[in-house]
């Protein structure tokens, strides 16, 4: 078990309905938090269509979740 | 320079910033708030981002732009919050000794900004709905039938 801290955008946020919190998890990876989450507040956004950071940067789906890290869910964007 | 501003852009103070004796061309781009989009009348838009993460793409994108283009100085500014009608919501300038390659990198920059830049836009109709642009997941569908 983990402890990670998640920050939420856009859709994301209005659909968990904060912006922020610390949970602890079993997800070894972002997609098995994302996975996970989504069951969990029902996401509309397939994970397909979203990327992962971790710690401010982007990182491959599969890449490993430590203890204690900042992870962001990254909707499809629409700048400008 | 890459920021994201929740303050409104002032174009000529950010142009001022790119003065430069060697350069003989200066393209900038204005990204406007448009009272439309898509055949629905939009009343306002919000934009949000994850700014850390969104001045580091910003920087690697203004970075790309310098070792494909000949130029001299490359600014991308984006607005985030509440935004009304007419609003500038991102500018862009790039100076260049010669205008074809400010040109080319102000194209660059709004286009890879656009699509890699953790920044959300949602739009707000005259009928009070609202939508994150790019978030609708039936949207794929639509999409399919077209090609």
């Amino acid at each position: 078990m983990i402890t990670v801290h998640i920050q939420y955008f856009a859709i994301l946020r209005e659909q968990r309905g904060l912006a922020h919190e610390t949970l602890a998890t079993h997800a070894a990876t972002a997609a098995a938090l994302y996975e996970e989450l989504r069951d969990r507040y029902g996401f509309t956004l397939p994970r397909d269509r979203v990327r992962a950071a971790v710690n401010e940067e982007f990182v491959a789906w599969e890449a490993p979740l430590r203890d204690g890290q900042k992870v962001v869910f990254i909707p499809p964007v629409a700048g400008g | 320079m890459f920021r994201i501003s929740t303050e409104p852009l002032d174009p000529a103070a950010l142009q001022r910033t790119l003065s430069d004796a060697h350069a003989g061309a200066c393209v900038t781009f204005e990204g406007w708030v448009r009272d439309h989009n898509e055949g629905q009348p939009v009343v306002a838009l919000d934009y949000e981002a994850y700014a850390p993460l969104a001045e580091k793409e910003g920087l690697r994108i203004l970075a790309e732009a310098r070792e494909r283009f000949a130029i001299r100085g490359a600014v991308c500014v984006h607005r985030v919050g509440a935004l009304k009608i007419g609003e500038l919501a991102v500018w862009v300038g790039v100076t260049a000794a010669h205008r074809g390659a400010a040109f080319d990198a102000c194209r660059y920059l709004i286009d890879e900004a656009k699509a890699r830049v953790p920044i959300w836009k949602k739009e707000h109709y005259g009928d009070g709905a609202t939508v994150w642009i790019n978030c609708a997941t039936r949207g794929d569908f639509a999409h399919q039938l077209k090609t």
